[in-house]
């Protein structure tokens, strides 16, 4: 198991180096230019300026090894200063944003929090919802639950979030008055007070994603589930006078559960990713609204650490879905 | 027209109303909702201009215009003049004296050294300051004494109001920028985002492109004043959500640049939370024609360059023609509401300089046909004109925008009707504007044979914008397509007439020559063809009271006297 996940971990040494690069030139030919949104009032020399002092007069490999220099050497650096207090990286230039001049990490390690809770909060709802969910359509299935759930996971897959989140708005916010349409990101909770308007100010985010992600997962839920409930073992301990639910909860569950396991993992990536309609239209201001404004703004070195965070994320998701096959699965084994 | 006087009198009435002024933070937090999230709070690193307007309710330039375009002294004593002995009389120097006693929100004294720090930050080699303009022609700022700073231009400079005035020039503290020059500019987090300034708030808390949280600043000028003791400055979102959150929700107490369709607006301001405001500056949605020939037909490098002047538009008549043809009441009721009128003029505003042709008002499509049937071109069996074998057809490209596209059909109709066949183009705006000189898409570029969009000069002085149309400055490929002469006009008459007004001093001989350079551009020539001057909508709650909207400089420029109604 071991020489597994270090073999894998070598291996994806190079897959995501190819990654940057290809997002990188992607980026570089992409059209567009970071100054676009700066007034016509700013004059051509001054514009000319402005672009040197990015850094875009250099050619793009020097842009691209500088940009790898930062990611891999003056980050780590200044974690490691902050964390010792040394100054390793005293005077070394951190990945800047051209958008905000200021270093690309501390802007995303600011937007974590918001996007952890509210996304990640709807991922959990979503699983936790979509579990029993689909364990009961399967053993009813083409029940009334079984139907009505089909129902709700085909519009919870189908409409999109713009459309929900701001159905939800116009009718909680605007009509009724209960909920704010505007997330606040710097509310301290520290009483229960403030804890009630953190749970205001998330229901709205939350239960829009949460009916996307259960509606998928449910989907597999029952599937798997379906398999399950045919397979020989099923009708071998129905026959050895098991109780039905033992049968379903104990046998038919855990078994089901692998796949399932699979695609939750595979998922979680996508919580850091964010959640960009939603983000924006709740004004959450999360890791998503960054990256939708960074590329609006063609703020390639935010772009740029933001897609390659990702890519290292999906790529060590998946070695965690991997190991976590071999561990529920005893018939697969990595050695 | 109606609603917008209705909304400005109104707003009128509330600034006059300036009820009990209790004491300095008296009146709690407000809140601002801009759609756009703020970046940085240094105008000298952005242009953008809700970086500028965060950023001036922290630093303060030594003057700035009022909601009318008139200078007010800010950090200055007074506005330095040739009468009152302030400009030199060969015009090349300033000397702006600041208010005695000025202190920063940190509590030390402001000083001439810092403002010609300023200066000195923003031309410092390698800095790629984005308010170098301000500076040009600027060669050297003194400090005389403490308190008196001195400009000296390289050359006599009839309007000396450049640096150091308006939301885009503030001046910032030499201690805290001190490390700050050239590249090192943008490594300056702390100071980009924390400013210590002269305004009403300091920065208590920053996060990019989020919300800014800023608290009366202890030691700003007037004991009484700001009345909120906080400030919330959120971004995020779109201008729909920004109008609902103020208007419908009452969440926010004001939002910024509301730019919908009139009855999208009307609709939300009807749920009585709060009130829309309008205000104008130099703001002009336009139609360039191209002078010379976008053909793909031509090889790259020659493409829309003088050497291939325009086959159709290098007509006088029919430029005229398709001025007159259209029907700018119309385009202004879709599109523009309270935030637009129709106008003919390039230089709208200030009354000094705006020229009272309005000639192309009326639209007048016996005219039109008739200059294009004087010009040689006769209607074809599908009803397009057509001469030498040349249809008569037109590229009309603009940026990306709801309103846009739709001023785009109304125009196609409009010229169709004149027998002008239109081919409608839109670019996204991060490329239309972006001046990448890789891509064929930017509006300097320019290929195609019309297209549309806003500009507008800052302050009061149309100098600078009116010089963008001299020969040197036609984009080309060996310009790097670089330069504010989009339509490429070259002409002596119009290159005397940039040389005259550079050198007039009297603003009433200036006006008249800005006049003549605009209705050269307009009406003379149709060149340029103006449609609407367009101003800023906000709209704030009906519990905000002080609010008076400034198109000519940053529309957070009066908040020290923003209270709240109970």
């Amino acid at each position: 198991m071991l020489t597994f996940v270090f073999r894998r971990l070598l291996l994806s040494i190079p897959t995501l180096l190819v990654i940057g690069l290809v997002v990188f030139l992607l980026l570089d030919l992409a059209p567009g230019d970071p100054l676009a949104n700066q007034p016509l009032s700013i004059p051509p020399e001054v514009r000319e300026q402005m672009r040197a002092a990015l850094g875009l007069d250099k050619p793009v490999y020097v842009q691209f090894f500088l940009w790898l220099y930062q990611f891999f050497v003056v980050e780590p650096l200044v974690l490691i200063d902050r964390t010792f207090g040394t100054a390793f990286a005293a005077d070394q230039v951190r990945i800047l944003s051209w958008q905000f001049r200021s270093p690309v990490m501390d802007v995303i390690w600011q937007r974590m929090p918001q996007t952890l809770w509210v996304v990640g909060m709807a991922y959990l709802v979503g699983v936790l919802i979509a579990i029993p969910i689909g364990i009961i359509s399967a053993v009813r299935q083409y029940s009334i639950f079984d139907q009505i759930g089909t129902l709700i996971s085909m519009i919870g897959f189908s409409v999109p979030t713009f459309f929900t989140g701001v159905l939800l708005i116009v009718i909680f916010s605007v009509n009724l008055g209960w909920l704010p349409s505007i997330y606040d990101t710097q509310l301290v909770v520290n009483d229960w007070a403030s804890f009630w308007q953190q749970v205001r100010q998330m229901i709205m985010p939350v239960a829009v994603l949460a009916l996307f992600n259960a509606s998928q997962i449910s989907r597999y839920m029952r599937a798997s589930m379906l398999d399950n409930l045919t397979q020989d073992y099923v009708r071998t301990a129905r026959a050895k006078g098991v109780r039905e639910n033992a049968v379903v909860m104990r046998h038919v569950l855990r078994n089901s559960l692998i796949p399932v396991v699979t695609v939750i993992a595979l998922g979680v990536p996508t919580i850091f990713g964010g959640a960009i309609i939603t983000e924006q239209v709740f004004k959450v201001n999360g890791i998503g609204q960054l990256l939708i404004s960074a590329i609006q703004n063609n703020d390639i070195p935010m772009v740029q650490t933001l897609t390659f965070i990702f890519a290292v994320l999906i790529v060590l998701f998946n070695l965690i879905a991997d190991v976590l096959y071999g561990l529920l699965d005893p018939r697969i084994r990595y050695d | 027209m109606k609603l917008r006087t209705t909304l400005m009198g109104a707003a009128g009435v509330l600034a006059m109303a300036t009820a009990a002024m209790a004491e300095r933070g008296s009146d709690g937090n407000v809140n601002i909702l801009y759609w756009q999230a703020v970046s940085i709070m240094n105008p000298y690193l952005s242009g953008g201009t809700k970086d500028i307007e965060a950023a001036s309710l922290v630093i303060e330039p030594l003057a700035r215009f009022d909601a009318g375009g008139v200078l007010v002294p800010f950090l200055a004593e007074d506005i330095p003049t040739v009468q009152n002995g302030g400009v030199s009389e060969d015009l090349t120097t300033i000397t702006w004296k600041l208010k005695p006693g000025l202190v920063w929100s940190d509590g030390t004294a402001v000083t001439s050294a810092d403002v010609v720090f300023t200066w000195q930050y923003c031309t410092a080699e390698g800095g790629g300051c984005a308010q170098g303009a301000k500076f040009t022609g600027v060669t050297n700022v003194e400090a005389v004494d403490e308190l008196t700073v001195r400009v000296t231009f390289d050359g006599p400079t009839p309007y000396p109001y450049g640096p150091f005035v308006g939301g885009q020039s503030p001046v910032i503290q030499a201690a805290q920028f001190a490390d700050c020059l050239g590249p090192r500019a943008p490594e300056c987090t702390q100071a980009n985002t924390y400013p210590i300034g002269t305004g009403p708030f300091t920065v208590t808390n920053f996060v990019p492109d989020d919300v800014v949280t800023l608290a009366a600043n202890p030691n700003y000028r007037d004991p009484a004043k700001p009345a909120f003791a906080t400030v919330t400055f959120k971004g995020g979102g779109d201008a729909l959500a920004a109008g609902r959150a103020v208007l419908e929700t009452g969440e926010f107490d004001y939002a910024w640049n509301l730019q919908l369709a009139p009855d999208v607006i009307e609709g939300m301001a009807a749920a009585g939370k709060g009130t829309v405001v309008a205000a104008f500056g130099t703001n002009v949605e336009r139609i360039e024609m191209n002078l010379t020939n976008p053909s793909p037909d031509l090889p790259e490098g020659e493409r829309a360059t003088v050497k291939h002047p325009h086959p159709i538009l290098t007509d006088a008549r029919v430029r005229e023609a398709l001025s007159i043809a259209i029907n700018r009441d119309i385009i202004d009721e879709v599109g523009y509401g309270p935030a637009g009128q129709p106008t003919c003029n390039l230089v709208p505003a200030p009354a000094l300089y705006a020229s009272d042709n309005t000639a192309c008002l009326t639209q007048d499509l016996d005219r039109a046909n008739a200059l294009l049937d004087e010009a040689g071109w006769v209607r074809g069996a599908d009803g397009i004109r057509e001469k030498d074998g040349m249809r008569l057809s037109l590229l009309y490209q603009t940026s990306t925008n709801a309103v846009r596209q739709d001023v785009q059909a109304l125009v196609k109709a409009d010229w169709e009707a004149i027998g002008v066949e239109t081919e409608l183009r839109n670019v996204s705006a991060g490329v239309f504007f972006g001046g990448d000189p890789a891509s064929p898409d930017t509006f300097q570029r320019f290929y195609a044979d019309v297209q549309m969009y806003t500009n507008n000069f800052e302050g009061n002085d149309p100098q600078a914008y009116l010089a963008a149309y001299a020969c040197d400055k036609i984009p080309s490929p060996e310009s790097g397509w670089q330069g504010e002469n989009i339509n490429r006009i070259c002409d002596p008459v119009y290159e005397a007439m940039i040389a005259e007004l550079a050198a007039a001093r009297e603003p009433e001989v200036r006006g008249e020559i800005a006049k003549r350079m605009n209705d050269w551009l307009t009406k003379d020539n149709n060149i340029i063809v103006p449609l609407i001057y367009r101003g800023r909508v906000s709209a704030h709650a009906n519990t905000l009271g002080g609010v008076q909207l400034n198109s000519f400089d940053s529309e957070l420029w009066n908040i020290a006297d923003w209270y709240r109604i109970d």
